[in-house]
């Protein structure tokens, strides 16, 4: 019972975050709201383990929570340098 | 029985977090003050709704595997956020303010400059 | 060595629990890939002090409660501007001067601050925090520099004799 709360409230906030990502306005905002709805599909997935009493489904969530974050990483630095490999020139360390 | 209790309380807390931060997400005027807006379901929301389940799970490998998700968010969000941050502004992005209280020098180092 | 051993353990210990198997063949397997890891971490020479802070130990875990009080307070104070009708915000974007000496207690700063709803860190220069923040009482509140005590105390190089 509780987690079909849960459930829905996660939802209701990939939805909210749905329509930022398709509002924008610029290409950031939809990368927020991108990476909002990751999140938000992390706790979907550990909730609906607790829900069909599958305790599997939290390592899926602990591997997507991982892949979220060096997908948003990745989708920043194409943005940035509009290539994902090739060292830069100039010395900033490790810069994102 | 306390604890269904207790993990009621997180959970709804979360989920009341979690959708006053969807809202932020869509009611603020511009990318940096929605930011913050977003840091809400990423900090409280989803902490408060992995407590509750951690409470529900007991003393099991699904809390320890709950507790490394919960890790796992509080380092990479904020890391996630800040590059965001620091893209937009280097790439132009004006934000939306009311206050300007860096030195004048720096205002103008906003460019894209080939960072 | 130190670093070595810690770095061991802590592999080890997410071997077991994200695994779940307790027989001796998966152990097994377990120790032979955690001394692989460490032998290559060790040749690539990335175990140090800021890939593995250890040695912040027992003060990260008085700094760690206070962080999460002033997340849960800031989260308040955020969700509250975001549900009044007019949205009270006064964007603000400033800097302020880190004490810390290293870069993993600049590290450990920057984060703290984007963590706490209503501060976001956009860019450190020279241990300048440039920050955004959404209203200018949260930008007053971090001026005032209590959490950059903290975390400086936290750095605890005062006492630090390695």
């Amino acid at each position: 019972m509780m987690f079909a709360a849960a459930a829905l409230a996660i939802l209701a906030t990939m939805v909210l975050a749905m329509i930022r990502a398709i509002k924008g306005p610029t290409v950031y905002d939809r990368i927020l709201a991108v990476n909002m709805f990751g999140t938000k599909t992390i706790l979907l997935i550990s909730v609906l383990g607790f829900l069909t009493n599958r305790p599997e489904f939290m390592d899926i969530a602990l591997v997507y929570s991982l892949i979220n974050f060096i997908g948003t990483i990745a989708i920043m630095k194409f943005f940035k340098f509009s290539h994902l490999g090739e060292p830069h020139t100039e010395d900033n360390l490790g810069d994102l | 029985m306390i604890a269904d209790i207790f993990s009621w309380i997180f959970i709804l807390g979360g989920c009341v977090f979690l959708v006053i931060g969807g809202v932020g997400v869509l009611r603020m005027p511009d990318l940096f003050t929605r930011m913050h807006a977003a840091s809400i379901t990423d900090t409280l929301g989803a902490g408060l709704l992995i407590l509750g389940m951690m409470i529900q799970g007991g003393f099991t490998l699904v809390t320890v595997k709950l507790f490394l998700i919960m890790l796992f968010a509080f380092f990479a969000g904020p890391t996630a956020t800040h590059a965001l941050a620091q893209a937009a502004l280097s790439m132009g992005i004006k934000p939306l303010l009311s206050q300007d209280r860096r030195p004048d020098a720096v205002q103008s180092d906003d460019k894209g400059d080939g960072l | 060595m130190l670093h070595n051993f810690s770095l061991g353990i802590v592999l080890f210990a997410t071997w077991l629990l994200l695994s779940g198997h307790f027989e001796p063949l998966l152990i097994g397997l377990g120790i032979v890939s955690v001394a692989l890891v460490v032998y290559i971490s060790h040749r690539m020479d990335v175990i140090d002090r800021e890939g593995h802070p250890i040695h912040l130990g027992p003060r990260a875990f008085t700094y760690f409660p206070w962080l999460i009080w002033e997340i849960i307070k800031a989260n308040i104070d955020v969700a509250r501007i975001i549900l009044k009708r007019d949205m009270p915000i006064s964007p603000t974007l400033f800097f302020v001067k880190g004490g810390q000496e290293t870069e993993l207690g600049q590290v450990v700063y920057g984060n703290s601050i984007t963590l706490t709803p209503g501060t976001i860190t956009v860019d450190i220069i020279d241990g300048q925090f440039e920050i955004h923040a959404l209203t200018s009482e949260a930008a007053d509140e971090l001026e005032r520099g209590e959490m950059d005590m903290r975390v400086t105390r936290m750095e605890g190089l005062k006492e630090q004799s390695e």
